[in-house]
């Protein structure tokens, strides 16, 4: 009987899409299943397939209830989906291959010079220069060989909490208060101001969290405070793609390996972490499975999987193509949140600062961790691994910025 | 922006997000799980932070000084 009233609520629902009816609907499913939310006891031959719902137009009679109730239900729908094909975990996958034994990691250079928390760091593509920023305001590019500091640069806001190095290691991008994101070339004159030949590329409408070239010089993708991240030209400042999806403050983003094609993901306070397509704007992907905010993502190697690291004190990892999480990666003795994630060379190994001043290695593959790194004296509050792989270089609170290595075999 | 937005435009956002999401094509993680893990079985000989690397090819070796092994 429900389910023949309920036919015919959702055939009206087709024809007029009157959102008493959708709600009547809804109610009708959560009523016969005992929870709202769960789609497989109101599965029936009539009810709307997902494709034939068109886009719901904002009614001035939807409330936030009806609203609420059918997001509700997508989402329980869309994780049954993703369930029918979670047949294996990854470390069961994983099982065969040979485990790594306990790593050693060893600070081989420390990076003096801020007067305060570093926020962000980036490495040259050459594999030896580093560029980090500060609330201080400063931004500083460094010879992580030699220690030497090459270019020194004063914003004109403090927190700048996004920088990046171009392509050609010519130019460098930061932003963080002041809302923008401006690109300073490069000068092999030392004693020439940097400043002058400021060019302001990115406008937000809150702070910039991230920022990152894209394969050139030519074009910064940015991440801000405002909700959304932005695709700009570097040479007019001119907006090329908005992408718009959080909910709240997106706070970093990382762009997929060339190879494998335009796409880059981001990850929010929302708890939300979104692939999207870089020319027509579009969220491609979705995955809502983190507790708190997401502080890091990174693209893994091959480009078909990315890692997350947030406050909720995990870092996982996510399939692209089975379109799920498919790794966490925590441990009861961590309770702080991970701020930065970066992977080795081949991918076998995530990289994890913490906000307890630490340091922690994860074997992607098996799950568990395989080394800790002390020496911060403060919170970790950036990473990256150069280029080549051979190091890894870690930015902290305590002003410090740590270039580290795998204690030798 | 999402700060100037309503909760319902951001909700609307949300639901008409998750309608294309449903109909994402996916593969069972038994397959893609086992490519991952074979791709990075393919790389790690070569990854430096896992392999290590020789004294003379580390550009961030101490330089000069005895070492009492």
């Amino acid at each position: 009987m429900l389910r023949g009233s309920s036919a015919v609520a959702i055939d009206n629902e087709r024809n007029k899409h009157p959102s008493d009816v959708i709600a009547a609907a809804s109610a009708a499913r959560a009523r016969r299943s005992g929870r709202v939310g769960l789609a497989t006891a109101s599965r029936s031959t009539s009810d709307p397939h997902p494709a034939e719902m068109a886009t719901h137009e904002l009614h001035p009679n939807d409330t936030l209830t009806t609203l609420k109730m059918e997001s509700e239900n997508l989402k329980a729908k869309l994780e049954e989906e993703r369930a029918k094909l979670h047949d294996v975990e990854l470390h069961q996958v994983a099982e065969k291959i040979e485990a790594l034994g306990q790593f050693v990691m060893k600070t081989r250079r420390t990076l003096k010079g801020h007067g305060n928390k570093v926020l962000c760091m980036d490495w040259c593509k050459d594999k030896r220069r580093i560029v980090s920023s500060s609330q201080d305001g400063k931004v500083i590019v460094w010879d992580a060989f030699t220690t030497n500091k090459e270019h020194a640069v004063t914003m004109p806001c403090t927190w700048v909490m996004a920088c990046a190095y171009a392509p050609s290691g010519c130019a460098v991008a930061c932003g963080g208060l002041d809302n923008k994101c401006s690109v300073y070339p490069l000068s092999l004159d030392k004693n020439e101001n940097l400043a002058a030949k400021k060019k302001s590329v990115a406008m937000h409408t809150n702070y910039l969290s991230a920022c990152s070239f894209t394969n050139s010089d030519m074009q910064i993708l940015t991440s801000s405070g405002d909700g959304t991240c932005a695709l700009w030209d570097v040479e007019s400042g001119q907006l090329l793609q908005s992408f718009h999806g959080h909910g709240a403050d997106v706070l970093c983003l990382d762009l997929a390996p060339s190879e494998t094609g335009n796409t880059f993901v981001s990850g929010g306070c929302d708890k939300k972490a979104n692939v999207w397509d870089m020319r027509s704007g579009q969220c491609i992907q979705s995955f809502e499975t983190h507790e708190s905010d997401i502080n890091s993502v990174r693209y893994y190697p091959s480009g078909d999987a990315f890692a997350s690291g947030s406050d909720d004190a995990t870092c996982r990892l996510y399939d692209l193509r089975a379109d799920r999480e498919v790794a966490i990666y925590s441990k009861e003795s961590i309770i702080f949140g991970a701020s930065s994630v970066d992977f080795s060379l081949s991918g076998r190994l995530l990289f994890g600062g913490y906000n307890d001043y630490t340091i922690n290695v994860w074997d992607v593959l098996k799950g568990n961790r395989v080394s800790i790194l002390f020496g911060h004296e403060n919170r970790v509050s950036t990473l990256r691994v150069s280029p080549d792989g051979t190091a890894f270089c870690s930015g902290s609170w305590d002003h410090t910025l740590r270039v580290s290595e795998e204690e030798g075999i | 922006m999402a700060r100037d937005m309503s909760d319902k435009e951001i909700l609307k956002m949300e639901l008409d997000q998750l309608q294309k999401e449903v109909k994402t094509e996916r593969m069972p993680v038994s397959v893609t799980a086992k490519e991952l893990s074979d791709w990075v079985e393919g790389q790690v000989g070569e990854d430096p932070l896992v392999k290590g690397i020789p004294e003379d090819k580390n550009p961030y070796k101490e330089k000069g000084g005895c070492i009492i092994s």
